[in-house]
């Protein structure tokens, strides 16, 4: 039952993902919505990013470091940042913050306007809600989580720096030019590829909730955390079999 | 004119409408009426194309809705105002940027003419401008909202059919009585075909010139209000039988 239950919904998403790539495409375009989500999505999103990226450059920085210094390879401390950040950790921590921060938002919204047939009335006033709120929040996630992404990065590459230099005696130099050794081009695509890829995983898991969502209140409780849920999940899944493929792939330009 | 054929309706496995027969002209004020959950919503909501019917069609026009591509739903859509129940104002905007919404979306008008339509819309459905137009809705009372709603869909595109969801449930006597004197300005000065659904009957009695009574998905009465009084129909006597004083109490429907 459940796992019919499953099939159905997946394929419904699926179908979903496509309106929303071909709703992309078509006009009206709005643009006072659109910039109203890059700033609530995106910059809003911003300090969350930042305290998520030094803490988790520090944490991560100060356990490697320790490790290498037992094979005397404290050196390496830098490029072993950087291939982790950029690669993974950068990504993956910035998909699922924005994941949990956005995506229960946007469930919970769409979801309510539909218990009060707000999304009816839009229909009725001759307004497509795929063009009107889904697709301004796409288009904030695809250029926002991968901009995040790059600033975690950063940040989380200086978290590193400091607890390197302050607290394990590495030379702020020897730690700069590991860190530029690993930041190959090979790297920094797949780590802009990454975020490129989750927010779609995040615009349609959560907005598909939000219109799916189905029993007043409670029911858009429940969608919302199903959807933080999935598009977490996803973003772990998508994140390993992405890595494999694309590096299957671009492995002689790395 | 606007017809509906043997039309049939389910939400999943619960069957809602079971054969539904009506014609309705322009001008009328239709009245459907019948307990909760005998698919009197489900009726307006096949009417704009929110849904479809299972079997049979939806004529508006001598055109079946739902065969329709999208741009031509609009199309009708906009010869049609939709009142929701509670009122279904986008609770993010103000009352102004409500009543305005359509003329926002879909007319190049400049701001300050929208704004005069908005203000002069205000005051026709009897809500003081100035006072309202910058709060959000859930500032109003229920009945303000749901005059703000009236006042939305008129200011949309001047419709000829208005669809009222329930437009008195809810609200004090007070308030309920001004809604349905608005709803019957609006039918004797703009002569707009008005279709409202509701179960609350008092309040039908004094709005329509023709009652329809659904009762589990069938028509069971369609005539005057005089045919209503006299009607030996089983399931009609039975719906109307707590009802029976103010049916027969009614003597003045044009109250205004």
């Amino acid at each position: 039952m459940w796992l019919k239950h499953m099939a159905y919904h997946s394929q419904n998403q699926f179908f979903f993902f496509f309106r929303m790539l071909r709703a992309l495409f078509r006009l009206p375009f709005y643009a006072t919505e659109t910039k109203e989500q890059l700033y609530l999505l995106g910059v809003k999103s911003l300090f969350l990013v930042i305290l998520t990226g030094v803490f988790a450059g520090m944490g991560f920085s100060l356990a490697f470091a320790q490790e290498l210094s037992e094979f005397g390879a404290k050196n390496y401390l830098g490029r072993i940042m950087s291939i982790s950040i950029v690669r993974e950790l950068g990504p993956v921590l910035t998909g699922l913050m924005v994941a949990a921060r956005v995506s229960a938002g946007i469930t919970a919204e769409i979801g309510s306007m539909k218990a009060s047939d707000q999304l009816d009335a839009m229909i009725a006033f001759g307004i497509d809600p795929m063009q009107k709120i889904v697709v301004p929040r796409l288009i904030a996630l695809v250029i926002m989580l991968p901009a995040l992404t790059v600033v975690m990065d950063v940040i989380a590459i200086f978290g590193g720096w400091a607890v390197a230099t302050l607290a394990e005696n590495v030379s702020s130099s020897l730690y700069w030019a590991s860190v530029r050794e690993r930041l190959t081009f090979g790297n920094m695509f797949i780590g802009l590829l990454k975020p490129f890829c989750f927010s779609f995983i995040i615009a349609t898991v959560s907005c598909y909730k939000g219109f799916t969502s189905e029993g007043g209140t409670k029911g858009v409780g429940r969608a919302t955390t199903e959807s933080v849920v999935l598009s977490s999940i996803m973003i772990l899944v998508v994140n390993f079999f992405l890595a494999k493929i694309v590096f299957q792939l671009i492995k002689g330009y790395l | 004119m606007i017809e509906f054929r043997n039309v049939h309706f389910a939400y999943d496995e619960k069957e809602v409408l079971r054969g539904i027969n009506l014609q309705i002209d322009y001008g009328e004020t239709v009245v459907i009426m019948g307990p909760s959950g005998s698919g009197k919503s489900t009726i307006l909501r096949l009417l704009l194309g929110l849904e479809c019917p299972q079997k049979g069609d939806v004529i508006i026009d001598q055109q079946d809705i739902c065969n329709l591509p999208e741009k031509d739903k609009r199309e009708i859509r906009k010869n049609i105002g939709m009142v929701f129940q509670n009122g279904a104002l986008f609770d993010s905007l103000s009352v102004g940027e409500n009543v305005g919404y359509y003329l926002f979306e879909h007319t190049r008008m400049t701001l300050d003419e929208i704004s005069e339509k908005v203000e002069k819309m205000l005051g026709f459905v009897g809500l003081d401008s100035d006072e309202i137009i910058d709060s959000l809705p859930e500032q109003l009372s229920g009945g303000m909202q749901r005059r703000v709603a009236i006042g939305r869909a008129l200011l949309s595109t001047d419709p000829k059919i208005m669809l009222y969801d329930e437009p008195t449930t809810g609200l004090d006597p007070q308030s309920g009585a001004n809604i349905l004197s608005l709803i019957k300005k609006l039918h004797l000065e703009r002569n707009i075909c008005s279709i409202m659904v509701t179960h609350q009957i008092a309040d039908a009695l004094q709005v329509g010139d023709r009652f329809v009574v659904i009762v589990e998905g069938l028509v069971v009465f369609d005539g005057s209000l005089d045919e209503l009084r006299e009607s030996q129909e089983l399931d009609v006597l039975n719906f109307l039988a707590p009802f029976r004083e103010s049916l027969h109490g009614v003597t003045n429907k044009r109250f205004i």
